[in-house]
């Protein structure tokens, strides 16, 4: 008995030495850049916490426990914007979504040029969005913005229009350029997913007699589901975070019509240097995401599991 | 067979797609049409669809316009290259770390990692400008350079680390039981073989990098002179008389290096970027 336990102490030592040496090894290599994390995300992320307590602006701090919590909660405007924002986010992603299915449909159709036609889709995705809002602001202008010139053209409007002057059409506007933004990337991962379907369910299926549209309801939609609801609730969490296409086509007008929270963050701390109340604004919306965040990983582990997708 | 298309549903998907595509690519023809117009033409009123006197000349003038233009690009292009190697710095160890090792933590500092996905620098940008100043970073290339790297380290790591795992293992451990170092082992082992993950990854992070400069450089950045292209042709709507056909053509000039980097990686880079939405 003695002689075999003892070669089972020892290759049992050895190997509990090398999971405690990879474990130090792991955080040797995972370290920098949590450090690096740390400093510039977390640190600040605690400091905006500690500073929506405080009344400060250029001049300095000082402690006035909720205040700026309890003014959020007051203002009618405030609660305008976070209508306005959940609004924004509904659309623009149930655009994207739609838009995104239907391009991956087309993409993903047998023809000749496929190939030719997935490049020219990426674009918006790849350049700069500042580059594109600046495409986007010639477009919407009312003057020599081709949009303008054409409804003048066949006789839609009678003079220009410009389309960011306008409340209501300066919002359905910018959603137009955030759904141009976000469609090529959605497009993209639908149709690698749609690529990932295994051939065999649609050949069962065609063989039985079923139609195009019967198999892309009853198999592809199904199958690519996981994805879906992805894709779902990351272009949620992208489109309420938008700021640049607001930024740089409205500043958020006329009137506020597109101010956004992100945006309105923007103005209250940058714009006003008024640092506590921008902060108390910046916790409302890291909350929010929170609460987006575990809800996607709630839904998605149900997705999941329903589709019976490990 | 079941992929043929009567010609009616061939024009159909052929008129579908052209459509799409127009919505895709309708700001950039008329960047490009903008760009050819002489400036007093812009301006015609009612609106033409046509002039006759289309010229390159805003190609060639815009240099003088914008004397900072060739800065700017050249900025762009620096800055999304510093991002791009500190993060990989960063990326590479970590992401191997998750797609090999075992260690205390490891799904819960992964889940801190993706956690700083959901955030944008906006809603931190008053901390970090103290950060950045305290650290005397302000109005320098680094004011830009660090905050995009900490919001980039995420996705890198997230895509090396689904890519370093498809690397088989075998290869490792024989470099193991050899008595090679862990550290060895993956440098002389695991990083040859990854190297086309590496430059998915790599140009990944770049894309994003030249993407995501507007915000931190219109916030941590004053000096003119470091100004990327977004920012600087921001900064150039303000100015009193914009010459627009300039503008834009001094825009699509800009995005030519990261589109021309695009069109020759873009088969790797979309398997890459997609590789998990597609079941295994």
């Amino acid at each position: 008995m003695v002689e075999i336990s003892q070669p089972v102490t020892q290759s049992h030592a050895p190997q509990k030495r090398k999971v405690a040496s990879e474990g130090l090894f792991a955080w040797l290599l995972v370290g920098p850049a949590m450090l690096f994390i740390a400093i510039i995300v977390a640190w600040p992320l605690a400091e905006t916490i500690r500073l929506s307590f405080m009344e400060a602006g250029l001049g300095g701090e000082e402690y006035i426990g909720l205040a700026n919590y309890a003014d959020l909660a007051d203002s009618r405007k405030f609660q305008q914007t976070i209508v306005r924002t959940f609004y924004w986010m509904f659309l623009s992603v149930s655009l994207k979504l739609i838009l995104g299915l239907i391009g991956a449909v087309l993409l993903n159709a047998a023809v000749p040029g496929r190939g030719l036609f997935r490049v020219l889709v990426m674009p918006p995705w790849v350049i700069p969005i500042a580059i594109g809002c600046i495409g986007w602001l010639w477009l919407y202008n009312g003057y020599f913005g081709v949009l303008s010139g054409a409804a003048q053209a066949i006789g839609l409007t009678d003079g220009p229009t410009e389309f960011l002057a306008h409340k209501t059409s300066a919002f359905y506007s910018a959603i137009v350029t955030d759904v141009w933004v976000g469609t090529p990337m959605v497009t993209l991962f639908f149709l690698a997913a749609m690529q990932g379907v295994s051939r065999d369910l649609y050949e069962a299926a065609w063989v039985d007699g079923a139609g195009r549209w019967y198999r892309f309801r009853r198999i592809t939609i199904p199958q690519i589901m996981p994805v879906i609801v992805s894709m779902a609730l990351l272009s949620a969490i992208w489109t309420f975070n938008s700021f640049e296409i607001i930024w740089i086509l409205t500043e958020g007008g006329p009137r506020s019509a597109t101010t956004t929270l992100i945006v309105d963050t923007y103005k209250v701390a940058i714009g006003n240097y008024k640092f506590g109340e921008g902060a108390a604004r910046a916790v409302i919306i890291v909350i929010l995401l929170a609460i987006f965040s575990l809800f996607y990983l709630f839904f998605l582990n149900k997705v999941n599991k329903h589709y019976g997708v490990k | 067979m079941m992929d043929r298309y009567t010609k009616l549903q061939m024009v159909g998907i052929y008129a579908a797609i052209t459509v799409f595509l127009i919505f895709i690519l309708l700001p950039f023809f008329e960047m490009f049409m903008a760009s050819l117009r002489p400036l007093e033409h812009l301006f015609r009123s009612p609106y033409q669809f046509w002039s006759d006197d289309f010229s390159f000349d805003a190609y060639s003038k815009m240099w003088e316009t914008v004397p900072l233009l060739g800065r700017y690009i050249f900025n762009s292009i620096f800055i999304a290259s510093m991002v791009t190697g500190l993060t990989m710095i960063f990326v590479v160890p970590a992401a191997y770390a998750y797609a090999r090792l075992d260690f205390p933590f490891k799904n819960a500092s992964l889940a801190i990692f993706l956690g700083v996905n959901m955030f944008t620098g906006a809603v931190l940008l008053i901390p970090l400008y103290r950060v950045l100043r305290t650290l005397g970073l302000l109005n320098t290339y680094w004011a830009m350079i660090v905050p995009g790297v900490a919001f980039l380290i995420p996705t890198g790591i997230w895509l090396l680390r689904s890519y370093l795992e498809k690397i088989p293992k075998e290869l490792e451990e024989a470099a193991y039981v050899d008595g090679a170092s862990r550290m060895y082992t993956l440098r002389r082992v695991v990083l040859p073989l990854a190297v086309p993950g590496l430059i998915v990854v790599g140009v990944a992070v770049f894309i994003g990098a030249y993407a995501q400069q507007f915000l931190f450089a219109i916030t941590f950045n004053q000096t003119r002179e470091l100004q990327p292209l977004p920012a600087g042709l921001y900064e150039f709507i303000g100015y009193q008389s914009v010459t627009w056909n300039e503008m834009m053509a001094a825009a699509l000039v800009g995005v030519l290096p990261v589109m021309v980097i695009f069109l020759f990686l873009q088969k790797y880079l979309v398997a890459g970027l997609t590789a998990g939405a597609v079941k295994e």
